[in-house]
This record gives structure tokens, sequence and C-alpha cells, in this order.
């Protein structure tokens, strides 16, 4: 039995997954959403472009995107000086950076649905919102954004999916360091790097299914209660 | 007091519309395709037109004179869209006070009337995702009356239910109507809506108004036959309703000196009533016929015949100084020798005027 007993190293893996995965969804989830009404609902000069930029991280090579932020967020890097001179900031080589990697390389995973589920919203409730007198924010937050829920919980297990799995960014831009970036997909990486390093492969990969299980088990239940919420399956 | 005048183009359909009206229902009416809804879009705000001026109850919503334009949230036009639109996650309740928590707007009556007066009560704390087309477009015309309108918009309310459904809701818009205290925009294909509900008539083909008036007199114009349709090319007469004779379910209105007979239904004595006549309800006869069915013969003399080449032919008659109107083949019209200024008898059946052909009638106060 000894051999499904977490090592201390492997709890510390597991929990900066879990903070990284957190992290990324507190910070992206709300721009997610902000850049996902903007793409669906206004045509403007740049959307284009915009929605490129959103969507790069999706086809650029991991590995790439870990190198350019390493050349801007790092020690060196304009961004990262920028920050650390002004604020005190770094995202060099601790879990914030790990977080920013993972951030970056599921916002478009987290952005998608949601966009979709913001033109799946019938304009034509907006204008209705607006001849009962809302204004445009109030319309957003009371029937826009509570209709596009569900879309945003897809976005959000996506990107947590995302986050937990990042491997390429994250080593890249800050390394492999144990309680600081080595989340769960980088100590199992280092694990088969490792002689003997079978058995707690195979633990962190029980963790991994375990997580992924639960997070999907939690998402389908939200989901099926909001669907009650919104009135689909009200007969 | 409702002012329209807009001219725009959208989607290269061009709009050039002008029409005034007094309080009270004011009908747009027109075929489908003839711009009501654009001109409608227009008075709510939710389409700019390139110039004019829309005025509502003295206050200017847009001007394009002094460049003013409220945007629709600031219009408090209740706009009623043919779709209901409500809001799917919300409850009924929830949809009816929405302009109240969501639009900060203050309605003069208070919830339980207006859910009293529409017949909602027992919707409160559904989702409109269980409520049938009728409830639906009931419960939109609640949340638009409780948004503190200064005008009630209504696009084609009853266009997307079946007949059951749409004879559900008529006497609701009756009521609506009469005790709405604001002026009303109906926006209809369906002329029989139209002549039940309005008092003002405003006939629309290609995107202008080809004219605009009084209900009864733009029905007795038999010269807008096209934009009308002639299958249900009608009058109005109004009269009170004198005597019931419950043995026969028979109802006696007084048109203003002769009688006329109809099934009585839900009617009561005193009531004042307004019935629509099909032109081809009605036939013409040179003198009070014998050992015929048809209850109803009234005196009338002839103001015009229209000049057509087809088979048909309309009559318009005067009727106790109302008009009424009488489609018959040419070729009758000219056996009779039927010539303006000659006495006739108009021959209505009874059975014709059925409970969708009648509406109590608006408040004379309504008629401006």
């Amino acid at each position: 039995m000894d051999q499904f007993h977490l090592q201390p190293h492997e709890w510390e893996a597991l929990a900066l997954t879990l903070r990284v995965g957190a992290a990324t969804l507190a910070v992206a989830i709300p721009l997610a959403i902000a850049v996902a009404y903007i793409l669906a609902r206004f045509r403007f000069p740049g959307h284009g472009t915009l929605n490129a930029v959103v969507h790069m991280p999706l086809v650029l090579p991991p590995v790439v995107t870990g190198y350019l932020l390493l050349l801007a967020f790092g020690p060196k890097g304009p961004v990262g000086v920028f920050l650390q001179n002004t604020f005190g900031i770094s995202f060099a080589f601790n879990w914030t950076g790990a977080a920013l990697a993972a951030g970056i390389m599921a916002f478009p995973l987290i952005v998608r649905p949601i966009r979709l589920a913001f033109e799946a919203v019938d304009p034509k409730l907006e204008e209705a919102a607006a001849s009962l007198g809302a204004r445009k924010l109030v319309t957003f937050v009371v029937i826009s954004l509570p209709l596009a829920l569900p879309g945003i919980l897809s976005g959000a297990i996506l990107g947590f999916a995302k986050a937990m799995g990042e491997f390429g960014a994250t080593i890249t831009f800050v390394s492999n360091i144990p309680g600081e970036t080595r989340t769960l997909a980088l100590a199992l990486y280092t694990a088969t790097q490792t002689p003997e390093g079978d058995p707690i492969a195979f633990r962190l990969t029980i963790i991994a299914a375990i997580v992924a299980f639960g997070a999907l088990f939690a998402s389908e239940i939200m989901a099926r209660r909001l669907k009650r919420r919104l009135g689909a399956s009200d007969a | 007091m409702l002012e329209v005048e807009v001219k725009g183009s959208v989607g290269g359909f061009h709009i050039d519309a002008a029409f005034a009206s007094e309080a009270g229902v004011t009908a747009l009416f027109g075929q489908s395709g003839a711009g009501k809804s654009t001109i409608t879009n227009m008075i709510a705000g939710l389409v700019t037109p390139a110039s004019g001026r829309i005025v509502v109850d003295g206050q200017i919503l847009f001007d394009s004179a002094s460049s003013l334009n409220l945007p629709a949230r600031d219009r408090r036009i209740g706009h009623v869209f043919q779709d209901a639109r409500l809001f799917p996650h919300l409850s009924v309740r929830n949809n009816l006070t929405f302009a109240h928590w969501a639009g900060r707007r203050h309605p003069k009556r208070p919830l339980a009337e207006v859910v009293e007066l529409l017949g909602i009560s027992h919707l409160l704390d559904r989702k409109p995702g269980g409520l049938s087309g009728g409830e639906k477009q009931r419960v939109a015309i609640g949340r638009a009356l409780l948004s503190d309108p200064r005008l009630l918009l209504m696009d084609e309310p009853l266009a997307s239910l079946d007949q059951a459904r749409k004879s559900d809701i008529l006497p609701y818009l009756d009521r609506v109507g009469e005790d709405a205290g604001i002026p009303i925009v109906y926006v209809s294909h369906a002329l029989e809506e139209v002549a039940r509900l309005s008092q003002t008539l405003v006939i629309v083909s290609q995107g202008s108004v080809l004219a605009f008036g009084p209900v009864a007199d733009m029905l007795a114009r038999t010269d807008l036959g096209r934009a009308t349709g002639r299958h249900e090319a009608s009058a109005l007469l109004s009269g009170k309703v004198v005597a019931i004779d419950k043995h026969w379910g028979l109802a006696s209105i007084d048109m203003g000196g002769q009688i006329i007979q109809v099934p009585a239904l839900d009617t009561a004595i005193g009531e004042d009533i307004r019935l629509r006549i099909r032109a081809r309800d009605v036939a013409i006869a040179l003198g009070r016929p014998e050992g015929l069915s048809i209850r109803n013969a009234l005196h009338g003399t002839i103001k015009s015949i229209t000049d057509e080449t087809g088979p048909y032919t309309e009559i318009l008659s005067a009727v106790d100084g109302q008009l009424l109107r009488a489609r018959l083949t040419r070729a009758s019209a000219a056996d009779l020798g039927l010539v303006p200024g000659k006495a006739v008898t108009l021959l209505i059946k009874s059975v014709a005027i059925d409970r969708r052909q009648r509406t109590p009638a608006p408040r004379k106060s309504a008629q401006g």
C-alpha cells in the first residue's frame, strides 16, 4: 500500500497545480468574458487582429510562447524589469509565472465557448431590455451574462484542464523548480527522467486523473443546475 | 397625441411616412413588407431615421432639425414585440417588474392591477419557457405596461398565434385599449384586429402612408382596396344594444334610427357596440324583399360606385349617417340600375356578424 502514499513533494506538486489552476481562472475568466463579449457583439477595425492575438497561443508551439514570455517578463525582459522596478512584482521563476504561462495558454480555450454563448444570446432580448429602460451595463449583467453562464462554465473547465496540464510554455518560461513551478505535469515528466521514478509517475498519473474527473463531474452538475435555472427544461 | 414624420432607408428599403393621431389606439395597417415594422422601430428608437420628427405627448423623441435622438432606453415606450421576447431565465414576476428593478422606472399602476387586467396572476412564479404563446404575449403586454410608458407600441402581438389563441387574447387587448390611459400604436396586417381595436387607422404601403384618419372613414374608402385587401373590405357601424331576445338569442342594435339584429352572444342592453360588416356580406335590393331569410334590411342611399373592369364592383351607401360597403357583381349593379343618389335596401345576414366582427365601442373621449 505504501506505493499509494503520496510523498511530501508530490503533495506539494498537487497543491501547486491547484493553486496555479485557481489563479489562472480567477484572472483569465473576467478578462475572457470581456474579450468574448467584445468579439461577439461589436464589429470594429482590429476585430480580426484581436481575434488572432487571442488565438495565437493555440497555434504557436508552446515552447515559443514560453520563450516569448521569458523575453518579455523574464528578469531582463522590458516588462519584467518595469514590473520589478515599479511594483516589486516578478513573474520570473516562481508560481505566479507558472500561472501566467498557464493563463496565456488557456486563454483561447476559455474565450471560445464564452464567445459562442454570447453569440447565442438573442440581441433582441437586449433591445427589449433597453425598451424597458435598462442601461447597457445593467442589461449585460442581468440578461447577457446569466444567459451565457453555461458557456462560461465550459470555458472554465477547459481553462482549468489546460492550466493543469500546461507543460511547454511553463518549463521554458519559469523552469522546473520544486515547490515553485513544478506542477503535476512537470513533476511527472521529472519522474520519468529519474531512475526508479516509475512509482512516482504512476501515483501522479492517478492524482491527475482524479482531479480531472472531479472537475468534469463538478462542471456537469453545475451545468445541469444552470440549465434548470435558465428555464430550458421548465415545462 | 402622436406625431410621426420619418424618412430613411433600411437595407435598401425606403421609408417616407408621416401621420398624426390623437389619443386612443392608432393602428398601423398594411400588408407584410409594407414597412410597418421599420416605422415601429423608428418610433421605438431601434432604427434611426435619416430625417424627421417623432413627438409623443408633447415630448420630442427624435428631431433631425435639432439633432435630437433619445436612445431607446430613455423614450419610455412600452414595446410589445411580435415574438414576446421574455427573458427566459427570469420568472414571470421578474419579467413583469424588470423595468422597475433594472430600468429604474416607476410604474404608476400596481403590479397586482396589471396582472389582474391580463389574467396572468397564476403564472407569476413560472418561467417563460413553460407558457403558451398567448400567455407569453399577455406577460409581454404586462411588462410593457409596467414600464411607465408614455406610449404603448404593439408590433403584431397576435401574428405568431393561432386563431384560437388570438380569440383568447383579443378581449384582453380591448381592455388594455380601454383603460391604458396612454396612446397605443397597434401594428397589424389583419384588418379584423385593426377594425376592432383602433380609433385611428394609418394605412401603410411600400414604405409610405397612403392615408390616415378615423377608422370608420378609412374603411369606407373604396379607393384603398389594394392596400387593405379586397377580400377583407368592410365598414364599421356603431350602435347601442337596445333589446335582447333571449328566446331566439338575438340582440337588437340601434344604429341611429334603424335596428340591426345580430346573435346576442355576450352583449348586454345599453352597451355601445361596434360592428365590422364585410362588403361581401352585404346585398342590395330595390325594395324590402319578401320571403327572405335575411333579417336585416336597412334603408340607405348610394353614395358612390367604383368604376371597375373586373367582375365586381363596390358600392358605398349612407345609412343614418354611417357608411356601409357592399360588394356586388357588376352585372347585378347594372341590372338594378344602381347609381349614386338612389335609395336602396341593404341586406345583411345576421350570422355574418360573429364574435370576431364586434367589439365594445371605444370611448367617445378617446375619439379625440
